[in-house]
């Protein structure tokens, strides 16, 4: 049961076109920056399988440059 | 407040996103997001150090009932202010791993089996008075680490050096930091840097040398940029061997070929002369200058001896001996053009400008260890910029106490927590605080560690008890020291947390409290004593090591210099420790202290703490009306005159590559805390060798497939990593060595600097195949 944060880097131009992908994304929650280009992202899914999937969303997202981790824990 | 385990994992995930984009970015807003929004119902917060590297991280750590459940970054700790890297956020999870040794372990007909841990300790005892009785008091010894609490080390010492009288102790900063001491000694008379941290905040330009401060000291590497962040006009200059994640957020990388730091270092010098940017006030009152021997060789066979012959000379003889390193010299041999030389010169010249040198390993895992550091002084000397705030010359360590429990108690073969075994002075004050006659203390130095390691293959030590590191992964030329081990007749003790290849050639194994299942102290980079309370309870049979040496200590007849309770031995043994530093060069604040404090700079004197040591306007200990190098008889700090000489092994047709070893991010040293946090595993799961993409497809090889690695020494087979996080220039490759399942230090040379005797691990010959 996994639970990640990241600060998540948008491509040039897209912070609101991320938050909105990334808000659309379930086991995510999403709190921009109110003065940077960047976002911080936590994920919290409910096993391993789930979060691979997530995993794969997020890097299909075209407005997300880079994802840079801050905290993981894997059991809980 | 009650709130759910995960609904509070969860919000510590928030904190360390917000506290990560808060070092990226200080003036970054998350509008209604507030620490206050972090709940805390039913955990208490205690601060400990992290318990990985040198930098000395303040850690809260969140602890419910007899759990470590949560860290965040301690706010009221000077040297993170609050941040910590990936490793220190999942640092309790290191507690936690599955294969805990929990049970004491005895090697009965060739099988490890569990025992009580009293008929384990027993068993170190009489082994050890055995071994004593049958072959002398030097063949018994003691191999510690820069991750020993004080008290463990200090224990240590005491026992082997004043009870039994052998000078069989060594740590594993010998690996690590003992070409920084060397450097320290020679050039200053004292260790440990003369300044701290808070430079980082104060320097116009930092100039790295060797050393990929963005993975190894990545909290100090963000306070760096966002000194640059803030301040618009800062510089970071990475001059290295291979480009890594330092260089790609630095404003300039300089690459050098190995071993050519000798050479640039001087050259810079030269520029600086050559360009009248001399600081003469401060050279004049301040500065000597001398020179050592020369051709000094490279240790790598046994019983090698090497001893320095200082001569004092003047400034006209170092100026004759820089003519050989104009930059246009020095750039045919280092490969850094004349051009980026100059530039540098210019940086450290500028009147103008507050300049930082950072370095670790580059500069002291180096055949000339000892040279390169003075060298790196002799820049800062020149142009007076060193001892006040943003001017600084900064070894930075690698282990949490290497500066705490190795330099300061010395931990090593020569060493007194007061002095050198060689003075009579120091022996005496030994004798007088352990209570033991100053003839135990032996006055000749016995092994260095790889020597340590040599004699104990030759059978001249056949009894080593390690603490707290793993020398069966990390001894350079290790297929040699891991056979000699197994030979007959050496019994081996082990204080573990996990199994490990250093547990595997174990006679005993002791299951170890770690970190904060037992009270201690480290002392990190900048002269910062750490002091934490035990948190959580050891599993199983676990005991803190300083306890085990007491109970070996008392076992073997020692009980008078043993006598502490088990309720206050901490606190006993930092009482009686300090008293060999209390002088106001060198005291430690008290006990008290340190236990309120999120750690305390020494010298600390009259309730102060000392950030910039022979200034004046800092340090107490100073006696001039600006700076005093007290360390030397002469009053000044030294320049010497330095020489490139070349690697004890370079590529040749044979053998075409250098090999160059080192650390990731994510994993500590052997890896055998941080591979079992899951986490931290995935992100690197195994080690894998960096290759230039030019090289890599001249050969045919690509990213993930497998190589053989060769030198003259052994061979292993693993991953190519191209275009990864690092990239080595061509004619070298990159292994990183936390992975037990690749040892590339079967691979490595023990050559070492012959002042330090620090081993090179930077730099071998090695050839490649497909495999």
């Amino acid at each position: 049961m996994p639970v990640f944060s990241y600060l998540a880097y948008p491509v040039k131009g897209a912070k609101k076109k991320l938050l909105n992908d990334l808000s659309a994304l379930d086991h995510c929650e999403v709190m921009p920056a109110k003065n940077k280009e960047v976002l911080i992202l936590v994920t919290d899914t409910p096993n391993e399988k789930k979060e691979e999937e997530l995993q794969n969303k997020l890097k299909e997202l075209k407005s997300l440059q880079s994802l840079g981790m801050t905290f993981g824990h894997g059991d809980v | 407040m009650s709130i759910t385990r995960r609904a509070f994992i969860k919000s510590m995930a928030i904190h360390s996103a917000v506290v990560a984009a808060s070092a990226m970015f200080p003036d970054i807003s998350f509008g209604a997001w507030k620490e206050k929004d972090i709940p805390s119902g039913g955990i208490h917060w205690n601060k400990a150090p992290c318990r990985f590297c040198g930098t000395g991280c303040g850690l809260l750590i969140g602890v419910s009932g007899d759990r470590a459940v949560a860290v965040k970054g301690d706010p009221n700790c000077s040297v993170n202010k609050g941040l910590c890297c990936v490793k220190g956020y999942h640092s309790i999870q290191i507690l936690y791993g599955k294969d805990r040794v929990r049970k004491a372990l005895v090697r009965k007909n060739g099988k490890m089996v569990e025992v009580p841990l009293t008929e384990a300790l027993d068993l170190v005892a009489e082994k050890m008075q055995e071994t004593i009785k049958s072959h002398g008091k030097d063949a018994v010894s003691m191999y510690g680490s820069g991750q020993w609490t004080i008290p463990d080390g200090y224990a240590a010492s005491k026992l082997f050096k004043g009870c039994i009288g052998t000078n069989n102790v060594e740590a594993n900063a010998r690996l690590c930091m003992a070409s920084a001491v060397t450097g320290f000694l020679t050039s200053f008379g004292l260790d440990e840097p003369m300044g701290c941290y808070e430079d980082i905040d104060n320097a116009d330009v930092f100039i790295t040398w060797g050393n990929n401060m963005a993975e190894m000291h990545p909290v100090l590497f963000s306070r760096m940029l966002a000194n640059r962040k803030s301040k618009g006009h800062v510089k970071i200059i990475d001059f290295a061997t291979r480009t890594s994640r330092s260089s790609q957020a630095a404003d300039k990388s300089i690459l050098f070929k190995p071993q050519t730091d000798l050479a640039v270092a001087n050259a810079i010098c030269y520029e600086i002369i050559r360009n009248n940017w001399v600081n003469w006030d401060f050279v004049n009152k301040h500065v000597s200058f001398h020179k050592g021997k020369t051709n000094i060789g490279y240790g790598t066979e046994d019983h090698f001896k090497f001893k320095d012959k200082p001569e004092t000379v003047d400034f006209n003889q170092y100026k004759a001996f820089l003519k050989d390193y104009t930059p246009e010299l020095v750039e045919k041999m280092s490969g850094v053009s004349a051009k980026d030389i100059k530039y540098m010169a210019s940086l450290y010249g500028n009147p103008d400008k507050k300049v930082t040198s950072f370095w670790t390993m580059g500069m002291n895992q180096h055949t000339r260890g000892t040279w390169i550091n003075n060298l790196v002084y002799n820049i800062h000397l020149l142009v007076g910029k060193i001892s006040t705030p943003g001017n600084s010359p900064f070894s930075l360590t690698g282990q949490p106490s290497a500066c705490g429990t190795v330099r300061e108690v010395g931990t090593l073969t020569h060493k007194l927590p007061h002095g050198v075994v060689m003075k009579e002075k120091a022996r005496k004050m030994a004798a007088e605080i352990w209570q033991v006659p100053v003839e135990n203390i032996d006055p000749k130095p016995t092994y260095h560690t790889v020597e340590m390691f040599r004699a104990l293959d030759r059978g001249d030590i056949m009894f080593m008890w390690i603490q707290v590191t793993n020398p069966m992964v990390t001894m350079p030329n290790l297929k040699r020291y891991r056979d000699g081990s197994l030979k007959g007749g050496r019994f081996i003790v082990v204080s573990e947390i996990y199994p490990t290849p250093t547990y595997d050639i174990a006679d005993v194994v002791l299951p170890s409290a770690m970190w904060i299942e037992r009270e201690g102290f480290f002392g990190n980079s900048e002269r910062r004593t750490q002091h934490w309370d035990q948190m959580v309870p050891p599993p199983g049979d676990a005991m803190c090591n300083t306890w085990q040496l007491i109970e070996v200590a008392r076992r073997m007849g020692y009980n008078k210099q043993f006598s502490w309770s088990r309720e206050t031995y901490i606190q006993d043994i930092w009482n009686e420790y300090t008293r060999f530093h209390d002088n106001p060069k060198h005291r430690m604040a008290p006990y008290t202290v340190l236990k309120e404090r999120s750690g305390v700079q020494w010298p600390f004197v009259d309730g102060m703490e000392t950030r910039w040591r022979y200034n004046a306007e800092y340090d107490p200990a100073a006696k001039s009306e600006d700076f005093h190098f007290y360390g030397k008889p002469d009053n000044r700090a030294w320049i010497w005159l330095r020489p490139y000489e070349p690697a004890a092994e370079s590529p040749d047709s044979e053998y075409p590559f250098w090999l160059n070893t080192g650390r990731v991010l994510e994993h500590w040293h052997t890896g055998s805390m941080t591979r079992r946090v899951p986490i931290l595993h995935r992100a690197v799961p195994e080690a894998y060798v960096e290759i230039n993409p030019d090289d890599a497809a001249q050969m045919g090889i690509t990213n993930g497939s497998k190589v053989k690695i060769i030198s003259r020494r052994g061979s292993i087979v693993m991953k190519a990593s191209i275009n990864g996080r690092g990239n080595p220039p061509k004619g070298m490759v990159f292994v990183p060595f936390f992975d037990e399942s690749y040892l590339i230090n079967e691979v490595t040379l023990d050559a070492f600097c012959p002042i330090s005797k620090q081993p090179d691990y930077k730099k071998c010959a090695v050839r490649l195949e497909r495999a």
